[in-house]
């Protein structure tokens, strides 16, 4: 098995950095912004990204930043051995009228998306909900796309995708293997 | 695991695991759509055969919260009454497509019966069977005392926590079952009783005993003490002279409360006999966890339904 490394440590702080300014443009400032990771890596990019933003702007943690579990709303959950739960913290209880921010590590079939957005369903009516992901492998089995990306990857349906983050990891990279 | 029949199957692993999805369950109770959409589709049949209130209706919040569909089945009014089997009725069930059995029955083993005889496939929950086991409430009772023991419960055991099952041992599946799972969870278990009614084979898996409450308290400097219902229902003998007699020796009452150390907690599984076992005081006092129980029954029962039903074939 082959395995190279596309993104290195510099390489995952300047698509963190770039998607953390263009959430801010797109929502002009941070007004309403609730950023959601999806566990276990979606969580460590939302807090990166967040962080990112509370550089620059005015913005609280414990009303824009947390995270959103999905494994109860998994279209698969049948096909596989039961999944242990992640936790979910939804800031201020309820998501609405936010603009609220997905942030996963890579999007893939689009299904794990699809689940996040059933979740969101059930803490209220958001005014909007953006998709932000640190790679785009292509494949889509569901009409999704994600509105911020930290790299294109084309790859074969073969290859793995391993986002390793040092939160959760031993090392910063994003590697290919198959 | 495909069925849950009994607390001392569970390695400390598993049963950690379901006290963990229990934690992220109780959060759906917070929301304000207090449902997940994860077992669509599925059935759930409550077939008690004996009387329950908590119970069933803590197994069918449960299965609703997940968006199974639940059926209860009451023996009383069946056709139970005409003399249908066990077997005969819980192949009925599953022929209308459950498929999952949380079973209630006056008989010990008939979960495990249902479970390993081959007679349906559906997954079976023992929710009390005779004086056997009575699994769900040993992991509601572990988790409320994980939850007041630590303030980040995920994960944890309860190691080195001193425990007391006070009262009628012998015809208790809640004590049998909390016996082997608190052991399971590392926690030091005491049982405190008539002689009549603590079996020796129990004691001898406990860490130890006593035939008086007052020396309970004074000997093992207990962290919480867990009184059980006096089943006067199950007693076919004379297992103690008289309820006030027992009430005198065994019953938690406002003096023994007061002698309880400071943070220590009072559970029971309930139904209470106030007055018998537990005296009103103690029951309503701010020690008491009796109402937390029944709410994190609900929680429980959804950790261990997800644990079971969620879950495709390959599951072990």
């Amino acid at each position: 098995m082959s395995s190279r490394t596309v993104l290195g440590t510099s390489d995952i702080d300047r698509a963190v950095t770039r998607i953390a300014h263009e959430i801010l443009e797109a929502n002009h400032g941070v007004a309403d912004l609730v950023i959601l990771g999806i566990p276990t890596r979606g969580v460590v990019l939302a807090k990166r990204i967040f962080d990112v933003i509370a550089k620059h702007e005015d913005i609280s943690e414990s009303q824009s930043l947390g995270q959103l579990d999905i494994t109860m709303y998994r279209d698969d959950l049948g096909q596989n051995p039961t999944r242990s739960v992640g936790k979910t913290n939804i800031p201020g209880g309820t998501l609405d009228n936010k603009v609220v921010v997905l942030v996963d590590d890579v999007l893939f079939s689009g299904r794990t998306s699809r689940a996040a957005l059933d979740a969101i369903n059930d803490f209220g009516r958001p005014k909007a909900v953006r998709l932000a992901v640190l790679i785009d492998r292509g494949h889509r089995e569901l009409p999704i796309r994600a509105d911020f990306v930290g790299k294109n990857l084309p790859t074969s349906r073969e290859e793995t995708i391993r986002v390793h983050l040092t939160e959760s990891d031993s090392d910063n990279e994003v590697v290919i293997e198959g | 695991m495909k069925n849950l029949i009994s607390a001392a199957d569970l390695t400390r692993s598993q049963a950690i695991d379901i006290l963990d999805i229990a934690v992220e369950m109780s959060g759906v109770n917070d929301r304000e759509i207090k449902k997940l959409p994860t077992l669509r589709g599925k059935t759930v049949v409550n077939l008690f055969f004996e009387d329950s209130t908590r119970t069933r209706i803590s197994f069918e919040v449960a299965a609703k919260r997940l968006s199974a569909d639940v059926i209860n089945f009451a023996a009383k009014g069946s056709s139970v009454s005409k003399g249908e089997s066990l077997k005969d009725t819980a192949q009925t069930l599953e022929a209308m497509g459950a498929d999952a059995v949380v079973i209630r029955h006056p008989s010990s083993g008939a979960a495990h019966a249902l479970a390993n005889r081959g007679w349906i496939q559906a997954a079976v929950i023992n929710a009390g069977d005779g004086t056997h086991e009575h699994p769900t409430q040993a992991l509601l009772d572990a988790y409320t005392l994980r939850d007041r023991m630590h303030s980040s419960a995920l994960g944890q055991g309860l190691d080195a926590l001193r425990v007391a099952i006070v009262g009628d041992i012998a015809h208790s599946r809640v004590a049998r079952s909390n016996l082997h799972l608190l052991k399971t969870l590392g926690a030091k278990v005491f049982l405190v009783g008539p002689a009549t009614l603590l079996p020796s084979a129990l004691v001898a898996m406990a860490d130890g005993y006593s035939y008086s409450l007052d020396a309970a308290i004074e000997e093992f400097d207990l962290d919480a003490v867990m009184m059980l219902r006096v089943q006067l229902e199950r007693m076919s003998a004379s297992f103690f002279p008289s309820e006030r007699e027992y009430a005198r020796i065994w019953g938690l009452n406002g003096d023994r409360l007061d002698r309880l150390k400071p943070g220590s907690f009072i559970l029971h599984p309930g139904p209470m006999n106030r007055g018998l076992e537990i005296d009103a005081r103690s029951a309503d006092s701010g020690k008491s966890l009796v109402l937390a129980q029944v709410a994190n029954g609900v929680s429980v029962r959804m950790a261990t339904l997800y644990k079971l039903l969620a879950g495709g074939s390959t599951n072990e």
